[in-house]
């Protein structure tokens, strides 16, 4: 059949500058060039990842974005109709990767922060001390209450930052690696994401929490007993009562010994856990988690869905130490288009909402709250503190930092950047150290620059901002939204 | 910028207000006459073992609702207008009433809650759902007396000089988030704790939720009620001792606990993980007033005026030395606490003034037997 969908984009090279290096051809992962006397795109298989563009030395390549006029019709957007051209063609699921690329309004950008005018001084940073120490876990309501021996022990980071579940499957194992040097660098936490732990994080594991998802890949004894914690996840905000599906490409002898799964063979993880059809089924599980473990604390990860408030009380009832609230912009390794579009509702409310649900029924101190999808930014961390988060963690963000530049094509195991993918030449791109450089940096800079947003709310510590919702005021937003914010509109 | 005042004798002996609005009248210029109060405690001897409620009504649908409310519920000894008395400055005074009640027994039994609960349930009623009714205070053998105006008309106008406590808090407002209003005005009150306020607790926000979860609702418009609730919590509910609580509400830094001895770190981790929410961050210098005496302390980098001075049995605290020498003229001890360290003065027991020391201590000042009293830096901040 003839393809009916033209390529997004225009490769253009300028020939006058190019030096014929070809090393164009050498970096792309999906094939784009070819090479006669000098580099011939196929514009048809761009992505827009740029890796040609950024390693290219004479600069003289500018992806352009196809200018093919399609007639104007406002009810049928171009992405529609080539999603129909696609299906028309093909008969299957539209996969996707990274997070929706939907225009939707991010509640986070309709919210501003406060600061200290004249009556309460801001506080500088440089030269006061500002503390972002966190610590995620149960407490005691009362100071000098003995708390019962299946209260795991807390966990500390230095701020209030999470790198979030990847597995070593769906990203490559130099990528775990720069997660988990980073974490420990950072003092805080990367983890596992469903595929195990590899034994060169072994050394690393203080800093990692490992998952329990449901496929169980790589679940055994020991691997619990080894992190820092153990997270099972329920859902995820890209994907939310959606399985996974490790294409059997990704799945080299490195990941199949991970996974404790035959090589080759598709890793599929069921839509939901098999032991788990009910929250008392979850309470048994983080249990017994707990038990094998010898209590090290028990998060659980749930997809941002409508009823998400009654559905992180039972978790927190059921006996979970944290909460991770997973947003519907959150990023995925693959997942099928049309659920991570359309299900699923924004952290930002998900988070205002179930923070307000454990203080209606007291239960706040019982668990954590982490939240991820998306957090973009220090200001949507700031922001997502203030509604209630205990911590955020980075998905997206992170492999932004690493190279990514999100042209979705995590899904093909063909990641030019070397993060989204097993092949060998493509994985050895990154090196772990100067990834986890990367990281430390940007978990770094947006500490610092959390540190000034707490400066200019006057306050020195973060848990003074946490769940301070009259540090924010709406603008722009309905009144009804604003109500379940928790959110005075601005000028009020 | 306000003023206050804290003044305690640990030998229990009663006195009379006078000199306090006097030591506060020092601090005229702290306020804007938009707001100023006292609050004595041990000024009803003749009435220990009733609650004392203060009733600020701005209609006299108010009073009628409020006093069928008190009549319903509790047994009422006595029931009088505020003793007061035409004041220059003072001139939209609303209606202020007294009442000395104990809980009606049957209804108390029936509730299944403590008397102190039970008290605490009718002043988040009446103060949220009487329109245009506030309860000032609602402890026992105590008082306090609140309103908009400077401070020595306000002391003049509710005739403070004819009280007599062992404890008494004084405050000069100048108010700059919220507007002024009898109700307003400092110091706020629960049970048998008054407290004064000079600053902004910039965590109010999060403060204000996290007691909310305990059945606290804060309806004064202003940032000072929510921490006489958590003195309430921490101390009376939770159990803590006056130390705790205040380490709890201004807490050390962490690298402050991380170099503390094992026993000292764990309590104080535990401190701080269990009441960050309660945490009250911002400028500011606070008083407690209560029936065992008197609790002052700073925030946790003291962004606001606190000193303090000892004269035999008597302690006195205040934003201004001036109001100090008022009080104590020949102390034998004048100091300046330092950031998040509490002054604690219980009757009975002799108060210890703080060590001093000439050199800079090692390490963390916190922790230890003399916690509460922090070990000074230098000479020059003492004198006597």
């Amino acid at each position: 059949m003839i393809d009916y969908i033209q390529p997004e984009f225009h490769v253009d090279i300028d020939y006058d500058k190019c030096h014929k290096c070809g090393r164009c051809q050498g970096q792309c992962g999906w094939g784009v060039y070819s090479f006669v006397g000098r580099p011939l795109p196929d514009d048809a298989k761009c992505r827009a990842c740029h890796r040609c563009v950024t390693f290219c030395p004479a600069h003289c390549i500018t992806i352009k974005r196809s200018d093919l006029a399609y007639r104007e019709n406002p009810n049928w957007p171009v992405a529609a109709r080539k999603a129909v051209w696609r299906q028309g063609a093909s008969g299957g699921v539209l996969l996707s990767s990274m997070g929706s690329d939907r225009p939707r309004t991010s509640l986070f950008d309709a919210l501003a922060l406060d600061a200290c005018q004249v009556t309460n001084p801001s506080i500088d940073p440089l030269r006061e001390p500002m503390e972002t120490r966190t610590t995620l876990g149960k407490r005691p309501q009362v100071f000098g209450d003995e708390p019962p021996k299946e209260w795991a022990g807390r966990m500390t980071l230095a701020t209030p930052i999470l790198f979030a579940p990847m597995s070593f499957g769906s990203v490559s194992l130099n990528v775990h690696k720069a997660l988990a040097l980073a974490a420990r660098e950072l003092g805080i936490y990367m983890n596992t994401g469903e595929g195990g732990l590899h034994p060169d994080l072994y050394p690393l594991a203080d800093n990692v929490i490992v998952q329990v998802a449901s496929g169980r890949f790589g679940v055994t004894p020991e691997y619990l007993g080894r992190g820092a914690a153990i997270e099972i996840k329920v859902g995820q905000g890209a994907k939310p009562g959606i399985g996974g599906h490790l294409p059997g490409e990704k799945i080299n002898a490195e990941v199949s010994t991970t996974r404790m799964i035959p090589q080759g063979t598709d890793a599929i993880s069921p839509a939901p856990h098999h032991d788990i059809y009910s929250i008392e089924d979850l309470r048994q599980l983080i249990y017994s988690l707990k038990e094998a473990s010898g209590y090290k604390p028990v998060g659980v990860k749930i997809a941002a869905v409508h009823n998400v408030g009654a559905i992180a009380s039972g978790v927190v009832r059921a006996g979970a130490d944290y909460v991770y609230l997973d947003g519907m912009n959150g990023g995925t390794g693959a997942a099928p288009a049309v659920i991570r579009d359309h299900v699923g509702i924004p952290v930002e409310l998900a988070l205002a909402v179930v923070d307000q649900r454990l203080r209606d029924e007291n239960i706040r101190n019982q668990a954590s709250i982490i939240v991820a999808g998306s957090i973009r930014s220090s200001a949507d961390l700031a922001k997502a503190l203030a509604l209630g988060a205990d911590a955020v963690a980075l998905g997206s963000a992170a492999l932004l930092a690493l190279g990514c530049h999100l042209c979705q094509g995590c899904h093909t195991g063909s990641c030019s950047w070397g993060l989204t993918t097993q092949k060998p030449e493509l994985t050895r791109r990154l090196d772990p150290e100067e990834g986890a450089q990367r990281l430390v940096n940007l978990v770094g800079a947006w500490t610092h620059e959390l540190q000034e947003i707490l400066g200019a709310l006057g306050v020195n510590a973060v848990e003074s901002l946490r769940g301070s919702r009259d540090r924010l005021r709406a603008i722009g937003l309905d009144a009804q939204t604003c109500d379940i914010l928790g959110v005075a509109p601005a000028g009020r | 910028m306000c003023g206050l005042i804290g003044f305690s004798d640990t030998a229990g002996t009663r006195h009379s207000g006078e000199a306090v609005v006097r030591a506060m009248a020092l601090q005229h210029d702290r306020g804007n006459g938009l707001g100023a109060g006292y609050a004595g405690h041990g000024i009803y001897p003749e009435f220990p073992d009733h609650y004392a409620f203060h009733l600020i009504y701005e209609t006299r649908e108010a009073l009628e609702a409020t006093e069928a409310f008190i009549d319903h519920y509790y047994d009422l000894e006595r029931a009088e207008a505020l003793p007061t008395r035409r004041t220059t400055g003072i001139t939209d005074a609303p209606l202020l009433w007294r009442y000395f009640a104990k809980p009606e027994s049957k209804k108390l039994r029936d509730s299944g809650i403590s008397d102190d609960d039970y008290v605490v349930n009718a002043v988040m009623h009446i103060n949220t759902s009487i329109e245009g009714a506030t309860v000032a205070s609602s402890g026992k053998n105590m008082g306090v007396f609140k309103g908009v105006g400077f401070p020595e008309e306000i002391g003049h106008f509710y005739r403070i000089e004819d009280y007599e406590a062992h404890t008494w808090i004084a405050h000069n407002r100048f108010p700059t988030n919220s507007l002024a209003w009898w109700g307003g005005a400092h110091p706020f009150s629960l049970l048998n704790y008054s407290l004064v306020h000079n600053g902004e607790i910039s965590s109010y926000g999060i403060n204000k939720r996290y007691i909310r979860q305990f059945g606290y609702i804060c309806t004064m418009f202003t940032d000072t009620e929510v921490a006489a609730y958590l003195f309430d919590l921490l101390i009376r509910r939770h159990g803590l001792t006056a130390e705790q609580a205040c380490k709890a509400l201004a807490p050390p830094l962490w690298s402050q606990i991380d170099r503390m001895d094992d026993k000292a770190r764990h309590d104080y981790t535990l401190l701080r993980e269990i009441y960050a929410s309660a945490m009250l961050n911002g400028p500011f210098a606070i008083v407690l007033g209560t029936d065992e005496g008197m609790v002052a302390f700073n925030d946790r980098v003291k962004l606001r005026p606190l000193v303090a001075a000892v004269e035999g049995t008597q302690v006195a605290v205040a934003s201004e030395e001036s109001s100090l020498r008022e009080l104590l003229p020949a102390p034998d001890f004048l100091w300046a606490p330092k950031a998040g360290e509490p002054v604690i003065v219980r009757r009975g027991q002799a108060f210890q003034p703080p060590v001093v020391s000439t050199s800079k201590p090692a390490g963390s000042p916190v922790g230890g037997a003399v916690a509460s009293m922090d070990v000074l830096t230098s000479e020059s901040e003492v004198s006597a």
